[in-house]
């Protein structure tokens, strides 16, 4: 959209892989030789049953090395990944003494890089939170917090989002439309969202992948045509979740 | 209100049972006192307590002053590097498991009978406290919050990142762990002044005890000590009342109910 917050020399969206990844705890392997391809400038959903080490592969793709995964990660550009990831968290990790405003602001901070208030502000603004900016978060609702990690995450102008489970906390209604802002923010971007709903990834994803088993394998789940986010009462949207819930079911039985 | 009322009912209780064991025991005023003896003490005897309460009040403050930046740059240095703490951690256990009694003698010798021992002594005392509180608030960041950061700075190469980061924030995360380190040190800072002026000084509340302990003074011994403790209970709601304002949302919260 003409208004992305990603300013020019961010650089495009890669497509970001972990190829051969294994994930061991102990004797007992999640899984093996996996490879994951999160396609450039588009959101795949990775839908798995809790505990199946979806979020592990999300950590390792932010660089965060989580434990027992071993993998080999690349974009399709040659460059490292380092710098070039923003992350989201199923908690919304907001600091409790800062202002919403210089929430958004962190990760400026701690790289030593000039704070841009007008940009957090209109950040903020888009998000309906332009009355918030001095509040401290302890003042906000769930939902008002989680906008306020959205409007963090979208600040970091980086080509690549990774997001884990980011409206789990949510009341259905908040979830609902923060999934409608967030699916418009984020378009052109290379993203990675991972989520144990099936409704949430049919609305969100260009592809939605499943990760289940045991072993677990990836499948990719074939969606319906049209522009996201999809409209979660359209008859080939309800089918495909109808089917898509059937399929994890059967898989967990 | 109410806590002030109840505060002055249980001081008022106190100085009843006070009276009570007085009255029925009956010892000489020079073993215990009564509060009546005290109080008078505490008149006559004003500006006499209060020069030396001044004094002693001067070394506890700066005491604090000094003793808590010491801690907090500890804290921080142990918090922070590996390293540091390989190095700083043996000295900071020794610091508190030496009894300051053992000490206070060699301070004297070394830095004279005036402030400076004094306030090396409450610096002492408090040091341990407020380090540990500082180091534990800082190792005890969040992972998701610390996960988060180093997301955020990711191929960053600019340098003084990890400053960056304990002002931003490892610090003021660990601010609610440090207000309980500097709460510990208010309480003992006065303890540190007292053993350090009744060692060796020429001046101070601890050093009015001795002498009034000595010539068997003890309603003035009774005053000294009711000075030093007004002022270590205004010390310490000061300090309270200071990072409540500081750290508002690191306030307590209500006790369980």
């Amino acid at each position: 959209m003409a208004s992305s917050p990603c300013p020019a020399g961010a650089g495009a969206s890669p497509a970001v892989s972990i190829t051969g990844a294994d994930l061991r705890f102990g004797a007992t392997c999640h899984f093996e030789g996996l490879d994951l391809v999160v396609e450039a400038g588009r959101t795949t959903c990775l839908l798995g049953p809790s505990g199946v080490g979806k979020s592990s592969l999300l950590r390792a793709l932010a660089g965060l090395a989580p434990a027992g995964l071993s993998g080999r990660i690349a974009a399709d550009d040659g460059r490292p990944l380092a710098g070039r990831v923003a992350l989201m968290d199923r908690r919304d990790c907001l600091v409790p003494w800062a202002s919403v405003l210089d929430n958004v602001m962190l990760g400026a901070r701690l790289r030593g890089d000039a704070a841009e208030p007008e940009r957090a502000a209109a950040l903020l603004g888009r998000l309906g939170l332009h009355e918030a900016l001095a509040l401290r978060p302890a003042a906000l609702s769930g939902g008002m917090r989680q906008r306020v990690a959205l409007a963090r995450t979208l600040y970091e102008a980086r080509p690549v989002i990774l997001m884990d489970e980011p409206f789990s906390a949510l009341d259905a209604v908040t979830r609902y439309r923060l999934q409608g802002e967030t699916a418009r923010e984020i378009a052109g971007r290379t993203v990675l969202l991972v989520t144990h709903d099936p409704g949430e990834a049919l609305r969100l994803g260009d592809r939605v992948l499943v990760l289940a088993g045991r072993p677990a394998r990836l499948t990719e789940v074939a969606v319906p045509a049209g522009p996201l986010p999809r409209d979660p009462g359209a008859a080939d949207v309800a089918a495909a979740e109808s089917r898509l819930l059937a399929a994890l079911a059967a898989e967990a039985a | 209100m109410k806590q002030i009322a109840a505060g002055i009912a249980t001081l008022a209780l106190l100085v009843l049972f006070w009276q009570v064991v007085v009255w029925l025991a009956a010892p000489p005023p020079f073993i215990l006192p009564g509060p009546a003896a005290v109080a008078r003490a505490l008149m006559d005897q004003g500006g006499l307590l209060l020069r030396h309460g001044w004094l002693t009040l001067v070394e506890i403050v700066a005491g604090m002053a000094v003793g808590s930046l010491m801690g907090i740059g500890a804290g921080i240095g142990l918090g922070a590097t590996r390293h540091l703490r390989h190095l700083l951690l043996p000295l900071v256990v020794a610091s508190q498991a030496i009894p300051v009694f053992a000490v206070a003698p060699l301070l004297v010798l070394w830095l004279g009978f005036g402030l400076a021992s004094k306030i090396a002594m409450a610096s002492l005392i408090i040091f341990f406290p407020v380090t540990v509180a500082m180091a534990d608030g800082i190792t005890r960041l969040d992972p998701v919050l610390a996960d988060q950061a180093r997301v955020m700075t990711g191929g960053s190469a600019r340098p003084g990142r990890r400053l960056r980061l304990i002002r931003h924030l490892y610090g003021p995360a660990a601010l609610p762990a440090l207000a309980s380190g500097l709460r510990i040190a208010a309480a003992v800072a006065p303890i540190g002044a007292v053993v350090g002026e009744w060692v060796g000084a020429a001046g101070g509340l601890g050093w009015l005890m001795l002498q009034a302990n000595a010539r068997a003074r003890i309603d003035l011994m009774f005053a000294a000590l009711i000075v030093l403790a007004v002022m270590a209970v205004a010390l310490y709601r000061l300090v309270d009342a200071g990072l409540r304002r500081a750290a508002p949302w690191a306030a307590p919260q209500s006790p369980i109910s």
